[in-house]
């Protein structure tokens, strides 16, 4: 799960991180109060969406006069913010923060993350802050800086001293920076976060350690036992299709092709999208209907695959085990029957009792093309989208 | 001959009095060698109980001293997952399988923490288990798809992995072992400790390994084959198509900080000479190929 920027820092300053002082506002009168609230100035106004880049796309801006937060507010609150992760379509801002601005000295980064094959946390810092990680990676990986964590000690302060000291942070502010990752790191560790991204981190000119930014996503697995942090989950910045699916334990994702699938299984259903990419044309979707695949979660899955205008075609592929074929097709029948398909269907069941599924597919009276292979399927559904049948 | 589990294997299930614990343990009891291999089930406070003519215990220590019992599969609730692995590697099991779908990533650091210096081998969780057909069937996995043979099957899925050993079968090749390793980030056995033990296993003549996006398990595998391995290995990677930043079902399919790609792990196994088919229906018979 994601949350805003702010709502962030406002985890950070719980730990003790030190973040500039500022606060959400949902209105051009709201972040004008806060700005008078704030002080003097200069003051930040910035876009609150869950994707990054937002700098890049105009929704973060300096303000010199509580008239120029005014205007800002004006033309960022329901602005359609188009950046490199929010997609072609963008997001509209609904919420900004307003924050006093600071005096950059230098900008760093420092990420937390799980080390897959460590099997620990691990701290990641740069003193290549404002780029994001990825392209400091790529370019100059010896300038990332790793600390993995022994899960029972946590962070050490010398550990954070000694990172701390390597992405060429001042001796003077070595104590200081040291307290900051060990408040970052206790966030992560205490709220079971899945990341935990100061991008950048400032060294100020007065020299403080500050989060200037703040990115925290959280394990949904763990969200159980945080029940504050769901609370904070905004449902404008997620894809209403996937949250529906949801509902009825579906695992759906959008994508840019015209085909649909509805598969079981998390690795077939990749497995299926690439197929149908392989014969030449591009998945939809990806959707996960589990081991289950009830006539309620099928009905569902085409119901939210309908909705798609570019839409044309739908392929089902379902390895019916302990779940056997001749329920699983009745199933789809049904749902088939209630929903009205508007695009050709391709089935392919294998599996338990996988001769009277096919048999009850084709009494049913709808029009449905049968495949045996995963390769016949593809054929057939990259024909059927392309109207040769 | 098989790896990890065979028909002398005496199992303990966790979580037995559970929906789900009992109705996988009712088909499991029912393959091949599986009533005389189920010998013991776990719940808290449900000891004494019997469930498919199984005994319950309270905890695996019981069951272990009253059964015999050396291998624990565990289907309890993802809350809870994290101690029951930790209450069985206390116990000594040799191997325990976590079916268990959705455990904090936390929980599974502090897990595999504790586990560092035991024997305890764990697969898992989020996993459909293991089977050595013929034998035994530990898991959720249909057992009739599968056929005794020489091929050694390794995949962090489920379903698909279904598809790959009834490609298999239908092309006459049994299989010696299948394992699935689960789709979590924390885990136990990688790609890699399977393919190890796959290449000492002298049954095994041939090995289909399924990755899938996220993480770097395929890669450190691959590298492994390129230097040890002494037997044919073909490959799959799923998640072509799967775009970044985004978790494809499985907690541990994310391509994030631009890692963990279909198409990088696809070069990491060309480069160590195992032989990778783009196309999933197309696995068996490159199994077959690199056999004959």
């Amino acid at each position: 799960m994601k949350v805003h920027e702010y709502q962030g820092k406002e985890i950070l300053r719980k730990y003790g991180v030190a973040t500039p002082r500022g606060e959400a506002c949902f209105s051009v009168e709201a972040a004008v109060a806060v700005a008078e609230q704030l002080g003097s100035g200069p003051w930040v106004v910035k876009a609150q969406i869950h994707a990054g880049g937002r700098g890049k796309g105009g929704g973060v801006r300096l303000a010199r006069s509580v008239d120029e937060v005014r205007q800002h507010a004006l033309d960022i609150l329901g602005m359609t913010l188009i950046t490199h992760q929010t997609g072609p379509d963008g997001k509209i801002v609904k919420r900004l923060l307003v924050e006093e601005g600071a005096d950059i000295e230098r900008e760093f980064y420092v990420g937390i993350v799980v080390d897959r094959s460590a099997q620990r946390v691990v701290v990641m810092a740069s003193s290549e802050g404002g780029t994001e990680i990825e392209t400091v990676a790529a370019l100059t990986p010896e300038k990332i800086h790793k600390v993995i964590v022994d899960p029972v000690a946590g962070l050490r302060r010398e550990q954070a001293k000694d990172l701390a000291a390597k992405i060429g942070l001042p001796a003077t502010v070595l104590d200081h920076a040291a307290e900051f990752l060990l408040g970052l790191y206790q966030v992560y560790w205490d709220t079971d976060a899945s990341l935990a991204e100061i991008n950048p981190l400032i060294l100020t000119t007065d020299k403080k350690v500050v989060a200037l930014d703040a990115k925290l996503n959280f394990d949904d697995n763990a969200l159980f036992r945080h029940p504050e942090t769901k609370e904070l989950r905004d449902l404008d910045e997620e894809d209403p299709n996937e949250i529906e699916a949801s509902k009825y334990g579906l695992s759906y994702i959008a994508l840019d092709g015209n085909i649909g699938c509805l598969v079981n299984g998390a690795g077939l259903a990749m497995a299926t999208m690439d197929i149908i990419k392989l014969y030449g044309a591009e998945p939809a979707n990806f959707l996960d209907v589990g081991g289950g695949a009830t006539t309620e979660q099928v009905t569902e899955a085409f119901v939210i695959m309908l909705r798609n205008p570019n839409l044309k075609a739908i392929l089902v592929n379902i390895f019916g085990g302990i779940m056997r074929c001749d329920v699983i097709a009745a199933g789809l029948v049904n749902a088939a029957k209630e929903v009205h398909l508007s695009v050709p269907l391709v089935v392919r069941l294998e599996g338990t009792n996988v001769d009277q599924g096919r048999e009850i597919i084709a009494n049913s009276g709808i029009k449905i093309t049968s495949a045996t292979t995963m390769a016949d399927a593809a054929e057939k559904v990259v024909a059927a989208a392309r109207g040769d049948r | 001959m098989s790896i990890l589990i065979n028909k002398d294997s005496r199992v303990v299930t966790q979580g037995i009095t559970g929906k789900t614990g009992e109705f996988h343990t009712k088909y499991c009891v029912e393959y091949a060698f599986g009533k005389a291999c189920f010998v013991a089930g776990v719940t808290p406070g449900k000891g004494g109980q019997q469930v498919e003519g199984i005994p319950v215990y309270d905890t695996v220590e019981d069951a272990k001293h009253k059964t015999g019992a050396n291998v624990s599969v565990i289907y309890v609730p993802p809350r809870f997952a994290a101690a029951a692995i930790d209450e069985a590697v206390d116990a000594g099991m040799e191997v325990v399988i976590c079916i268990t779908e959705g455990v904090p990533v936390k929980d599974m650091i502090l897990t595999r923490y504790k586990m560092r210096d035991q024997n305890t081998i764990l697969v898992g969780p989020n996993c459909p288990g293991v089977i050595t057909p013929d034998e035994i069937k530990i898991g959720i996995m249909p057992g009739y798809i599968h056929k005794k043979g020489s091929v050694g099957v390794i995949s962090r899925s489920g379903t698909l992995t279904y598809e790959v050993v009834d490609q298999l079968t239908q092309l006459g090749l049994g299989q010696s072992t299948c394992i699935g390793i689960g789709g979590d980030p924390v885990n136990g056995v990688k790609h890699l400790d399977v393919m190890r033990m796959f290449n000492d296993d002298p049954e095994t003549e041939g090995v289909v390994m399924v990755g899938e996006i996220g993480g770097t398990d395929e890669e450190e595998c691959a590298a492994w084959v390129k230097q040890h391995m002494s037997k044919p290995v073909v490959g799959f990677i799923a998640g072509v198509t799967a775009p970044p930043g985004k978790r494809m079902g499985h907690a541990g399919a994310i391509i994030s900080g631009g890692k963990g790609t279909a198409s990088e792990k696809i070069n990491a196994l060309e480069d160590a000479g195992i032989r990778v088919t783009r196309n999933p229906a197309d696995i068996g018979k490159l199994m077959d190929k690199s056999l004959n």
